[in-house]
């Protein structure tokens, strides 16, 4: 008799251990990673990187005009998908509910969260770039906004579902027409959960270097024009690593130490408003 | 331009006017509350939703369009033609596929049992203190770019999974009967192997999450009673936890493969990029994303891309498969929570 309960906690202590292992799992590669990055990209890490040009191989240089141009292409995606995403979460929460055309949205972009970056590539390529005969900033922009709209419409949704409805009916009895009570009232009580989406969309495209390498591709200079190649982090980083040239694999681990830190810090922002705005 | 400008308040006046009388009682003497407003609103979130739905279309539309040279030329045999020939334009997409379902099973492999593990810990052992950051901590390993993880990949863990953890898998278990094959060749840390268990690193969060959330929507009720006659924690987790949460663990691992199956960057710097099927796990081999990531660019030939494009729409469906029963299973859980068991 005694024997099975010592078998059972036997078992219980086992895998209680092995559980705490795999947590322990979990974080080591986590730590790992950030540590490699760390050791490898402090080194090279100076202010030449955000002053100077991508180099040929072979010679120093920098990363600016990939960061500059990583920055437009983001900000321009965010500027594109924001709006398309906030509206679409709007439909979703407070006029489909539960309709048949809202059932099969939400569906459909919980699918597209999740879908490979590299098909939305595909896709802006096949449409966008083949039409125009030449890779842009534009093309770049429109893949990343492509892959950042149903983060928003997720978290949209989800925080407008969160307002009670006696919010709503006080402003409605108050005369206010529904699109007010929404843009007005509904919307800016979850203000806070709202940005939290768009900045983790952010913090999603930022790092997003497939649906790049067939729309946005690169350039080794210094580029305002939309309309053209742009350089890009991700895409320069991807090059410069796979390159055997050691001057540019310095700088591709400084690229990835920039671009990880970036989106860590705005993943981590982004989870402190929410807390805050949950809270309130 | 003269006729639209007359026309123009007149065409909106008497649609107003409809809109006004389909609806008996809008507040509209009031200032603002002009029903065209509400109308013209609803419509645009209305059209933005639908753009959601018009994207998916848009790209098996686009897709499937692109890849009908291939079909053409090559017919459903594409699908287990084991040749990638530029040269002689003679594709099919045998290797990509098989690289990309082995990679993925890698990574559901170690990862399933890691993220269960995880999960079990936040919800059953974690002091409460540690468990928003912990859990937190977890999600950042899916937050980590995955190009990072393939730079981390090649630099880092190849060469010491090749230094150390491979030659032990040979020796322990290359000599099994039908296993043994699978742990032969050079270890040289980049293959196959290699490319699932950091596919399985980056699955991890995703598996993870899932699990714990739907851990946490067990009543605390029955795991109360089952404590209260004495189960240990394991039996509680194994008995009650899990056969009450079973479909939303399902879907979450199906989240894991829809995740792994499309993963890029990171499978493009370790996998070797070779279209071979070798029964050795150490060898290189070849995914349908890393296929497309290495090649499209430089594929000038029609057929050639036209196959890549072929490989990529594959890659669509198959993740919208796998995702689209994640979905509905979650969907489900979801459902019964309300009831009382």
């Amino acid at each position: 008799m005694t024997n099975i309960y010592r078998k059972r906690l036997f078992v219980n202590r086992f895998n209680l251990v092995m559980s705490l292992s795999a947590m322990a799992f979990g974080m080591t590669f986590l730590l790992w990673i950030l540590y490699v990055l760390f050791l490898r990209g402090f080194e090279t890490l100076s202010p030449a990187l955000f002053t100077q040009m991508t180099p040929p191989p072979g010679s120093a240089g920098g990363l600016a005009n990939a960061i500059y141009g990583s920055i437009v292409i983001v900000t321009v995606a965010t500027f594109v998908s924001t709006p398309i995403g906030i509206l679409a979460g709007i439909y979703l929460a407070e006029y489909g509910k539960d309709g048949l055309i809202a059932r099969v949205t939400r569906f459909i972009n919980d699918i597209l969260l999740s879908a490979p970056s590299i098909v939305i590539g595909l896709f802006v390529y096949t449409v966008y770039v083949a039409k125009v005969q030449h890779f842009s900033g534009w093309a770049g922009s429109i893949a990343l906004a492509l892959i950042a709209v149903p983060v928003v419409v997720r978290t949209t949704e989800n925080m407008l579902r969160l307002v009670s409805s006696s919010l709503r009916e006080a402003a409605v009895a108050l005369g206010a027409p529904m699109w007010k009570v929404i843009l007005k009232v509904t919307l800016r009580a979850v203000r806070g959960g709202v940005i939290t989406g768009v900045l983790l969309a952010v913090a999603r495209v930022s790092g997003e270097t497939a649906p790049l390498l067939f729309t946005a591709l690169n350039n080794q200079f210094w580029s305002f024009n939309m309309d053209a190649p742009m350089a890009n982090l991700p895409v320069v980083i991807f090059q410069f690593a796979m390159s055997p040239y050691e001057e540019w694999q310095n700088l591709a681990w400084a690229g990835a130490l920039l671009i990880t830190l970036t989106v860590l810090v705005i993943n981590i922002l982004a989870r402190t408003v929410f807390r805050q705005s949950a809270a309130r | 331009m003269s006729t639209t400008s007359a026309t123009l308040p007149s065409a909106m006046t008497t649609r107003q006017d409809r809109l006004v009388e389909r609806r008996p009682t809008p507040p509209a003497s009031h200032q603002g509350a002009a029903p065209w407003q509400d109308w013209l609103f609803e419509r645009t979130t209305l059209f933005f939703a639908l753009f959601v739905l018009l994207t998916l279309v848009g790209i098996l539309v686009s897709l499937a369009i692109s890849a009908i040279p291939a079909f053409q030329k090559f017919g459903l045999g594409f699908f287990w033609t084991n040749v990638w020939n530029p040269v002689t334009k003679n594709f099919g997409a045998l290797a990509p596929i098989y690289g990309t379902l082995v990679t993925s099973a890698i990574a559901l492999l170690v990862g399933v049992p890691v993220s269960f593990g995880i999960a079990l810990f936040l919800t059953e052992m974690c002091p409460p203190l540690l468990k928003r950051p912990l859990g937190t901590a977890i999600e950042l390993l899916a937050a980590v770019p995955s190009i990072i993880y393939g730079m981390w990949g090649l630099f880092v863990f190849a060469p010491l999974f090749a230094e150390y953890v491979q030659p032990l898998l040979k020796t322990a278990l290359g000599d099994l009967w039908i296993l043994g094959p699978l742990f032969q060749g050079a270890p040289n840390g980049i293959g196959i192997l290699s490319a699932g268990i950091i596919l399985s690193v980056m699955v991890i969060p995703f598996i993870a999450s899932v699990m714990r959330d739907v851990f946490e929507i067990v009543p605390p009720v029955l795991k109360e009673s089952a404590y209260g006659i004495g189960a240990t924690t394991w039996e509680v987790v194994w008995n009650v936890v899990l056969p009450y949460t079973k479909v939303g663990v399902i879907g979450g691992i199906m989240l894991g493969l829809g995740r792994a199956l499309g993963e890029t960057m990171a499978v493009t710097f370790v996998i070797g990029n070779a279209y071979r099927i070798s029964p050795s796990l150490f060898a290189a081999g070849n995914s349908i994303a890393s296929a497309l990531a290495n090649e499209f660019n430089e594929a000038a030939d029609p057929v050639h891309s036209a196959a890549l494009i072929t490989l990529g729409l594959i890659l669509f469906l198959l993740t919208f498969i796998v995702l689209a029963c994640s979905r509905l299973l979650l969907a489900q859980l979801a459902k019964g929570e309300g009831k009382s068991t």
